[in-house]
């Protein structure tokens, strides 16, 4: 064949793998190159964050406004200590608001539920949220109706 | 420099646990056309490729040019080997290649000529060779006599001094095989080379050669024009010149005594 | 007891010498200066072993990911959860099914041309010509089929991905009836960039070096006899797919923990 031709056909094949890369990344894993958003920083503390993990979305009425920064123990209290980042646009959060961990359906992964409370003053950068509620951990929940049984 | 354009001093080399040559040295003279014969299985090839620094001695000196050859680097080793044709006995044609591109690869690499001077190049050594015709024939489609022409046509595009043959009239027809002894001796004379001929056919080698060296057993058993080796009566020389099938050097490779093997029932090979 | 030592001992040296050679190789062919008079060899090769795998790969992505949708669909239906149809064929597809079913196909594909191809060099003295002629058979014949071995099995591998998914939404939504909108989003929810696809890519990265690299080794180093050939070339394939289905294991151990 020509050298010409196999050059021609070399450089669609190299096209077509970028094209499918480029599938991958949009279309398959949802990447879209938006600028990373600018975030602020609230804690709050959990008696039992039953298995959330860094990463997981932070959401309020269910739309996401962030993802958990950071866990970690408090070394008095023996608390969970849990970092968000919440999205700077999302900025008028009042000092009462409460924090729930929650399940996706039944088994699915814990992410944090925010419910807003009625306070005028709000959260800035380093607050925490005192309001709050642990996991369900469901080998609780099963122990506890065991024991109302009997 | 020397009146000998290779010299080979004390040569020995062995390739596992066969010793293929043995203390061998040979001197070739500038332009001259020299044939090394000896029994298939000699190490004939070897010795060219020992000449050609694709092999390193394990002991001696292969000196060309005046330069040792095993004691080069990468990249002299390269430069001396532009100045050395070799044909290999396929040919050896790059089989991604036509014809043309094939004499013209030595060009390419080693020269920066423009395109129109690689083509007039090119067509001059196959018209040499006879076969300016087959420029755009691929190698698959060559008969044998063809392509070791066109390979002679490759071997001599960069105009070397030395060239070597490997077995060069092996499986050719009569006419092919002709038209080749014709073709080493007028490269030879045209343009002044050194000429190394291996070969077992004695008839066609002596018809061209100018010097004769005859190996057997890793050791030069004979040397000298063809003349003096026809007349010479070491019966090992006149075995291999006469064609005899067994005598000095002998038919059968080294083996365990016949009949003991037989009655005993012994393994079949000599390494146990 | 002295005698099976011995021979544990050269059987020892000779993985050592054969593992010495292959990498010489590997070390002359890709690390001397790349020249670039040499780039229609390279061409040439990326023609010969990457695009001339694309309809293999092609094929067997679909057949693989509608396949995987049959099969998935089966299950999780059962569990109403018929909607992760799109999370799990991507999943699967993108980290281990393409990269490892591209390498094995482009192993039996490519790789044993490669090695018939050298092998036959070999044995028709073309390498020994062109060394003759004063040319590094290693950067004129090997190092063309590495890098394009290198460079073609990760965009076969995305090939393989994509249109092995895009199979499986032909057979889950289009005729079993998943819903479109659910079938994408939690595959777009579920599938990382960073984590999932590029260890993908890293993989089939991996894998056209080992696999290319075999078989030119093999090629290299074959007898030149037609049996060697041949049994060179059946190395290539026995080798190399064995090598991509345990580096797999082992590349998958250490991305889990990354």
């Amino acid at each position: 064949m020509q050298m010409r031709t196999i050059e021609i056909v070399v450089g669609a094949f190299m096209l077509a793998g970028l094209l499918s890369l480029a599938i991958l990344a949009v279309q398959v894993s949802g990447f879209s190159p938006t600028t990373e958003e600018s975030t602020y920083q609230i804690h709050a503390k959990f008696e039992n964050i039953g298995g959330l993990v860094p990463r997981a979305k932070v959401t309020v009425a269910g739309v996401i406004v962030g993802e958990v920064a950071q866990i970690s123990l408090d070394p008095v209290t023996f608390s969970a200590v849990v970092s968000m980042d919440i999205n700077a646009h999302v900025s008028e959060l009042p000092t009462d608001t409460t924090a729930a961990i929650l399940t996706e359906g039944l088994l699915g992964g814990k992410y944090i539920g925010l419910s807003i409370g009625a306070e005028d003053q709000l959260l800035v950068d380093g607050d925490e949220i005192y309001d709050t509620q642990s996991a369900i951990v469901l080998e609780e929940l099963i122990g506890q109706f065991l024991l109302n049984q009997f | 420099m020397s009146e000998y354009q290779i010299q080979l001093e004390g040569v020995s080399f062995s390739r596992g646990r066969r010793r293929i040559f043995d203390d061998v040295s040979m001197a070739i003279p500038h332009g001259k056309v020299v044939a090394i014969m000896g029994p298939s299985g000699t190490g004939k090839t070897t010795l060219l490729r020992l000449i050609g620094g694709q092999l390193s001695p394990d002991r001696g000196r292969v000196i060309v040019d005046g330069r040792d050859i095993p004691l080069l680097g990468r990249r002299a080793l390269f430069d001396v080997r532009k100045n050395m044709g070799m044909l290999f006995q396929s040919g050896a044609l790059f089989t991604d290649l036509s014809v043309f591109e094939n004499v013209a690869f030595p060009l390419r690499i080693h020269t920066n000529l423009p395109e129109d001077m690689i083509r007039d190049l090119v067509l001059i050594k196959l018209q040499s060779v006879g076969l300016r015709g087959a420029a755009n024939l691929t190698p698959s489609e060559l008969s044998g006599g063809m392509a070791r022409r066109v390979a002679l046509a490759r071997a001599i595009a960069l105009d070397p001094e030395i060239i070597m043959y490997d077995e060069p009239f092996a499986g050719l027809d009569p006419i092919a095989m002709g038209v080749v002894v014709e073709l080493i001796r007028t490269l030879n004379d045209v343009y002044n080379m050194t000429s190394i001929v291996v070969s077992h056919d004695i008839v066609e080698a002596s018809s061209i050669a100018d010097l004769i060296y005859v190996i057997s057993d890793g050791r030069i058993i004979g040397s000298g024009s063809p003349d003096d080796l026809t007349k010479d009566d070491s019966p090992r020389i006149r075995q291999f010149m006469g064609g005899l099938p067994d005598g000095p050097v002998p038919f059968h490779y080294p083996a365990p005594d016949y009949e003991t093997q037989l009655l005993n029932n012994a393994g079949p090979g000599p390494g146990d | 007891m002295l005698a099976r030592l011995r021979q544990f001992g050269r059987a020892g040296l000779e993985i050592l010498s054969t593992l010495g050679r292959a990498g010489l190789i590997w070390w002359q062919a890709i690390f001397r200066r790349p020249q670039f008079r040499h780039w229609p060899l390279y061409v040439r090769q990326l023609y010969q072993l990457g695009v001339l795998s694309v309809l293999i790969v092609v094929l067997s992505g679909f057949s693989i990911g509608a396949v995987l949708a049959l099969q998935g669909y089966n299950q999780l239906v059962r569990y109403g959860s018929e909607s992760a149809l799109g999370l799990g064929v991507a999943l699967v597809l993108v980290q281990e099914i393409g990269p490892v079913v591209a390498a094995l196909l482009f192993t039996g594909r490519a790789g044993s041309a490669v090695t018939a191809e050298i092998g036959l060099m070999k044995a028709t003295e073309q390498l020994s010509s062109m060394e003759m002629i004063g040319v590094d058979p290693l950067q004129r014949i090997v190092a063309p089929r590495l890098w394009a071995g290198f460079i073609s099995m990760p965009i076969l591998a995305a090939m393989f991905s994509v249109v092995g998914i895009w199979g499986a939404s032909l057979v889950g939504v289009d005729w079993l009836g998943v819903y479109e909108g659910a079938f994408w989003s939690t595959m777009q929810e579920g599938v990382d960039l960073r984590t999932d696809v590029l260890k993908g890519v890293v993989k089939s990265v991996i894998f056209g070096l080992v696999v290319t690299w075999i078989a030119v080794y093999q090629g290299y180093d074959a007898l030149p006899t037609s049996e060697g050939i041949s049994a060179a070339t059946t190395r290539t394939v026995v080798y190399g797919s064995v090598s991509v289905l345990v580096l797999d294991f082992f590349l998958t151990l250490v991305m889990f923990q990354l």
